[in-house]
């Protein structure tokens, strides 16, 4: 087959079969983003925000392993609850996204290559959900392993007693919940980070007020409570955590959400701002000298 | 075939940068062949090519390559392509996925790209070093890499910012014969350069910039023709060129006769060229002067740049 007969059959198909087209389009980008994102020294930050408390539970396990009781399962259960809740949540995951989500279209102005991006048949809004999907599938891979690490850390060190309650009792269950918040936390979270590098040129700063009204939203009405991410997360989570400190006074305690409303509320909040990239990525210029 | 599916249209087209002017109020339309962007550094070329392909938007007015805006990105980009002057590449990418991973968002599947990807490697003389990282290329080689890019995909519209920057003579007169032969296929090949010898030579038309304007446009010869201020120099290598000198003074129009030093011929400046032209068909024909040759000695980007924008056209 010619050169030229090869373009014509190309045009073709993609003209007759676009979503075909998006899919294969979608891949590629995720594939582009992923190695170029994902073993990168600028990453090291990252890696440690996620392997922080598995280092901790391993010192831990090491340095304490002649005192094992049994008895402390419930009492490591609430710690594991703390450190997925209070770290993960609310600083491992968020800085994680910050990092790799601002940087996927803010990254690339800096490195002066997005007009490549531009400068391809694709649709900006497909570019959009390419390098989201590979920034969800960059910090859910690495959130998914560390928040594992911690939990086979965790109970491994009790032995057969640490194997019941993993197997028999609510520890598999457990696990799984905090896989599905931990995913549901990279894409929330992501969403709103992809969102600000395409609406700030400096993304920090509306980072830092999202982190305050993360911390704060217990504090308002039922409804404003649901505008923010980690409502959604903390009533996925398996473990509750009791509210201590000088907020717990003003607290407003929202009415338990079901797990379904919990988690398509998440997506939904997280469709409509990826939705919102969509509609901002055709606004963006290439403009490197005023970035 | 309407003739906007085969033109390239720009329609009042201005664009601010803040209060900065980057270019006011452009129209024009351009046929397939080649056509130069000429001017100065800061004259607007980049921001024109730029807005030709949607990398940035007009302020105001409209733009349409082939019937279609990139808005319709689909589409346009697979007729399109556009070999930038930023020097940046991906990080850690080599000559060989810097073209094959545009292709695959194309759509080519992967042994398609692959054949499309040593086609254009092989075009622009970069196949030896295809899986060397960019990182490492020469300047030139940057140029050529992002060339074979731009001509992957076979293109309808190929726009080239300074494609000559860093190339030495050989690839310089190579890619010069590759816009060539793709403006031959009845392509758009549209230029801005600050070589000004070169571009002349290949060039079907020329656009002249200063300042966010466009100062003219159109054919080489009938821009030239359109610079009135200017008398046309007209070169005459002749075996009698007193005679012609001292006829060409009788006309109004003719401004200058110079004998030139060989004492081989005359230059001849007038304001009208078509009349000096009768004179000197009769001058021949009478038997008083045998001409060897006649060219218009001004009538190029060179001579056209100086008197329109006032400064020598040369390397930036």
């Amino acid at each position: 087959m010619s050169v030229q007969d090869l373009v014509v059959r190309t045009q073709k198909w993609t003209k007759v079969q676009p979503w075909r087209l998006y899919g294969s389009q979608v891949s590629v980008l995720v594939r582009n983003e992923v190695r170029r994102n994902l073993f990168t020294r600028r990453r090291i930050g990252i890696y440690l925000l996620a392997l922080l408390p598995v280092l901790m539970i391993l010192a831990h396990v090491i340095f304490d392993r002649r005192n094992v009781n049994p008895a402390q399962i419930e009492e490591d259960t609430q710690v594991l609850a703390g450190i997925v809740q209070l770290y993960y949540f609310r600083l491992g995951i968020f800085f994680a996204c910050m990092a790799i989500f601002t940087w996927l279209f803010r990254g690339e102005m800096v490195e002066r290559t997005l007009h490549y991006q531009f400068l391809v048949p694709v649709r900006r809004e497909v570019l959009v959900v390419g390098k989201f999907l590979a920034g969800a599938l960059i910090a859910i891979a690495l959130f998914e392993t560390a928040v594992l690490a911690c939990f086979y850390f965790m109970y491994s060190r009790f032995g057969t007693a640490g194997k019941s309650y993993v197997f028999d009792g609510p520890g598999l269950a457990q696990l799984g919940s905090y896989l599905l918040v931990t995913a549901l936390a990279c894409l929330g979270y992501g969403a709103v980070f992809l969102a600000f590098s395409l609406l700030f040129k400096n993304p920090i700063i509306p980072g830092v007020v999202i982190m305050g009204w993360e911390a704060i939203a217990p504090i308002f009405p039922a409804w404003a409570q649901r505008l923010s991410i980690t409502f959604y997360l903390k009533h996925l989570c398996p473990v509750p955590l009791p509210i201590r400190g000088p907020l717990a006074i003003f607290t407003v305690v929202s009415e338990p959400v079901s797990p379904f409303i919990a988690v398509l509320g998440l997506l939904c909040l997280t469709i409509a701002i990826l939705a919102l990239s969509c509609f901002l990525i055709h606004r963006m210029e290439i403009t490197y000298t005023a970035d | 075939m309407t003739p906007d599916a085969r033109q390239i249209v720009f329609e009042n087209v201005s664009k601010f940068y803040g209060e900065v002017l980057g270019v006011n109020k452009v129209s024009f339309s351009l046929e397939p062949g080649i056509t130069s962007l000429v001017g100065p550094n800061g004259s607007g070329k980049t921001t024109l090519m730029n807005l030709l392909t949607g990398l940035i938007k007009p302020s105001q007015g409209a733009i349409s390559v082939l019937g279609l805006t990139p808005q319709q990105p689909i589409e346009f980009f697979r007729q399109v392509g556009y070999c930038t002057q930023f020097d940046s590449f991906p990080p850690g990418t080599n000559g060989y996925d810097f073209i094959y991973w545009p292709l695959r968002l194309h759509g080519f599947a992967g042994d398609q790209a692959k054949k499309l990807t040593n086609e254009a490697l092989e075009r622009a003389g970069m196949a030896q070093v295809a899986q060397r990282k960019v990182a490492g290329y020469s300047k030139g080689m940057r140029q050529r890499i992002r060339l074979a890019q731009a001509i992957a995909h076979h293109p309808s519209v190929l726009v080239l910012d300074e494609p000559l920057n860093g190339l030495d003579p050989m690839a310089r007169s190579e890619s010069i014969a590759l816009f060539e032969s793709i403006a031959k296929q009845g392509m758009h090949v549209i230029i801005s350069s600050h070589i000004l010898e070169e571009v002349d030579r290949i060039s079907d038309r020329v656009v002249l910039m200063s300042s966010g304007y466009v100062v003219a446009e159109g054919q080489i010869h009938d821009v030239r023709r359109e610079v009135r201020d200017h008398p046309m120099q007209i070169l005459v290598q002749c075996s009698n060129p007193s005679r012609l000198a001292a006829a060409a003074f009788e006309l109004d129009h003719v401004v200058e006769a110079k004998m030139l030093s060989d004492g081989h011929g005359v230059l001849v400046r007038t304001r009208d060229a078509e009349q000096f032209y009768l004179l000197l068909n009769k001058i021949v024909s009478s038997g008083l002067v045998e001409v060897d040759a006649v060219a218009p000695a001004d009538d190029d980007v060179n001579s056209i740049y100086q008197y329109l924008i006032g400064s020598e056209g040369g390397p930036a």
